[in-house]
């Protein structure tokens, strides 16, 4: 399983190697050492064993820990969404782009204002679906202008420089973007309109709220979609084709400029899309919406493989979940205390540990020596 | 026209005429006349860093040339792109094959034609290629990095003639395979030009190249030194001391 950390095979290990193989041991064990005290203290919550290190340990109910889930599959889904963006472009160019985070928020903030304006006509009450499509589908638009028009200004004109520089361009694009959407519309927080009972209530299945199955129905069908788009139209094989080789591709009479735009489209459609779930479900939105959500949708493209569409969904989903669970069912067994508000590092450590044990990711293949540098 | 005979008057379906080409302050060609006409099997040999691949690279239109003209069936195509010259039948089997390894051999198939919409068309070339490669039908789902050196070649093949070209650029077809397997190469070439294909071939192993070829050139540093049919360039003194010497060792 582990294939890519480590030595070379034959070559001596280094001080480095060894601080790397305790820090793998180091990793797992807290896990282990955390899910088996959370196990025992399900069985019986008088455990001695998490007693000596956490006393005020309660454990979870089963409602408890399935909503912890179940928001962590919700959330998940939107990193998977943003995801798709990153590691597409990776794909094709070669570079992280750090500006994809803030495709997601003009999404976001495109849904608020679209949709505080048809409240405002009556129609988000009157239609609710109806007006949802329609935001989705504007908001998709705006996105995709968005990541179109900054591949042909920001990195279109890179084309050819080393991977670095539109990787430092990205960051900057990044932070024009934050700063325009605070210019052009504050610093506060603005909020989504109520929505429906519906969207808010409990349904019987589970006991789910109906914004998260429309989150994951939503993301499972766009998934659905784009994995046929890629896999089985021709415009599907020629991104695969320009990902793999674009020298080649051109000489199959590929327009690679015109392929790389659409990768770019796709992916802010995509952002768009997962734009507007994040407003029904968490309903405010500020211009630093895209910053946290983006970096864990980039986490989540490496930790599924990056460059591997089905990758970014199950790393999205993947630290969705442990971000989710993982505070209270690992470190509050251990004694960590405020464990809630530990979601973010977990989600990171998370992130680390796969760099450290699989650093190719979940689906990840193997990278050629030429890609490593 | 017998063989070996520069054919006169017809347009060349592919002509170079006086190009120059740098890489940045590398002048990689000097001054090349090459002209290829229909119905014949052509070859450019050299060295390593000779110009080879740049002449390929011109041709097609992934390096503009600093000066000079590249001239498709009489047409001035220095300003077009690759995807022109592959829509007007010429296409390229590149060096080392490479094959879309993470895609299967269908879709590597499949992209040869990008640029076709005669569906018919497109099936009928699909089981031509079957017939002239057999394995490559059997291998069909198969990704195409899981096949032998052999194989892929025959993918390589197949794909650039998906694209129904009227010329058929070979960037060292017997480049990276093993002995029996270049001959077989060659054998396949020769096949393919019998059936009609106009063939330009770029080697460094001219004893092979010049056994099936009708004319040739020799690219020394960028340029053209020697322009001859290929049996005259066989026994042409100056290559066999200078280079086939080297290539035969």
């Amino acid at each position: 399983m582990i294939r890519t950390a480590g030595p070379r095979r034959g070559a001596p290990r280094t001080g480095v190697d060894w601080f790397l193989t305790f820090l793998r041991v180091a990793a797992l064990t807290v896990i282990a050492v955390g899910l088996l005290a959370f196990i025992w203290q399900e069985i019986d919550a008088d455990n001695p064993f998490a007693r000596v290190v956490n006393p005020d340990a309660t454990g979870l109910s089963g409602e408890q820990f399935r909503g912890l889930v179940v928001s962590g599959v919700a959330q998940g889904c939107m990193y998977g969404l943003i995801a798709l963006g990153y590691s597409m472009v990776y794909g094709v160019l070669g570079f992280i782009n750090f500006a994809h985070g803030e495709v997601f928020m003009v999404g976001a903030m495109t849904g608020m204002i679209t949709s505080n304006k048809l409240a405002d006509a009556g129609w988000w009450e009157s239609n609710f679906i109806g007006s949802l499509l329609l935001i989705v589908i504007i908001s998709m638009i705006v996105c995709t202008l968005t990541a179109v028009i900054m591949e042909r200004v920001a990195y279109r004109p890179l084309r050819g420089a080393p991977r670095l520089i539109p990787l430092i361009t990205s960051i900057g694009v990044s932070f024009f973007i934050q700063n325009a959407a605070l210019v052009l519309l504050g610093p506060t927080a603005k909020a989504y309109p109520d929505v429906p009972d519906w969207v808010k209530d409990k349904h019987t299945f589970l006991q789910i709220e109906g914004a998260r199955i429309l989150v994951v129905v939503v993301s499972a069908v766009s998934m659905a979609v784009l994995w046929y788009l890629v896999e089985h139209t021709k415009g599907g094989k020629a991104m695969r084709a320009v990902a793999e080789d674009a020298e080649i591709a051109a000489l199959m009479g590929i327009n690679v400029n015109r392929t790389i735009v659409r990768v770019f489209a796709v992916g802010g459609a995509m952002a768009g899309l997962a734009g507007i779930l994040w407003g029904i479900l968490f309903r405010s939105v500020t211009h630093l919406t895209g910053f946290l959500p983006g970096i864990k949708a980039f986490s989540a493209a490496v930790v599924g493989g990056i460059g591997h569409l089905g990758g970014a969904m199950a790393g999205g989903v993947s630290i969705g979940v442990a971000e989710s669970v993982g505070p209270l069912v690992i470190l509050e067994p251990l004694g960590v205390s405020g464990v809630s508000q530990l979601r973010d590092a977990v989600a990171f450590a998370m992130l680390i540990g796969v760099l450290l044990i699989r650093p190719s990711g979940i689906f990840g293949e193997r990278l050629p020596a030429e890609d490593r540098t | 026209m017998s063989k070996g005979e520069t054919p006169t008057g017809a347009v060349p379906l592919l002509e170079m005429r006086s190009v120059n080409a740098h890489y940045g302050a590398v002048h990689a060609l000097r001054d090349v006349d090459l002209s290829i006409h229909a119905g014949e099997l052509v070859c450019l040999l050299g060295g390593n860093a000779s110009g080879k691949s740049t002449t390929l690279k011109t041709l097609l239109g992934m390096l503009k040339p600093s000066s000079g003209e590249v001239v498709l069936d009489g047409e001035v195509v220095n300003d077009k792109p690759t995807s022109y010259r592959v829509a007007r039948g010429v296409t390229m089997v590149p060096e080392n094959r490479r094959l879309f390894k993470r895609l299967s051999v269908r879709e590597n198939l499949d992209l040869g034609a990008y640029l076709r919409s005669d569906s018919a068309g497109i099936a009928e070339d699909l089981e031509r290629v079957f017939e002239l490669f057999p394995r490559v039908k059997e291998r069909l789902s198969q990704k195409a990095g899981t096949l032998s050196g052999g194989e892929q070649q025959m993918v390589a093949m197949g794909r650039a003639l998906m694209a129904r070209p009227r010329l058929l650029l070979m960037d060292e077809p017997s480049m990276g395979l093993a002995p029996a397997l270049v001959q077989q190469n060659f054998e396949l070439i020769e096949q393919i030009h019998a059936a009609g294909l106009t063939i330009f071939m770029v080697e460094q192993n001219a004893n092979m190249a010049l056994s099936i070829a009708d004319r040739g050139w020799v690219l020394q540093t960028g340029r053209v030194v020697l322009d001859d049919s290929a049996e005259n360039l066989m026994t042409h003194p100056e290559l066999r001391a200078s280079y086939l010497g080297q290539s035969d060792a």
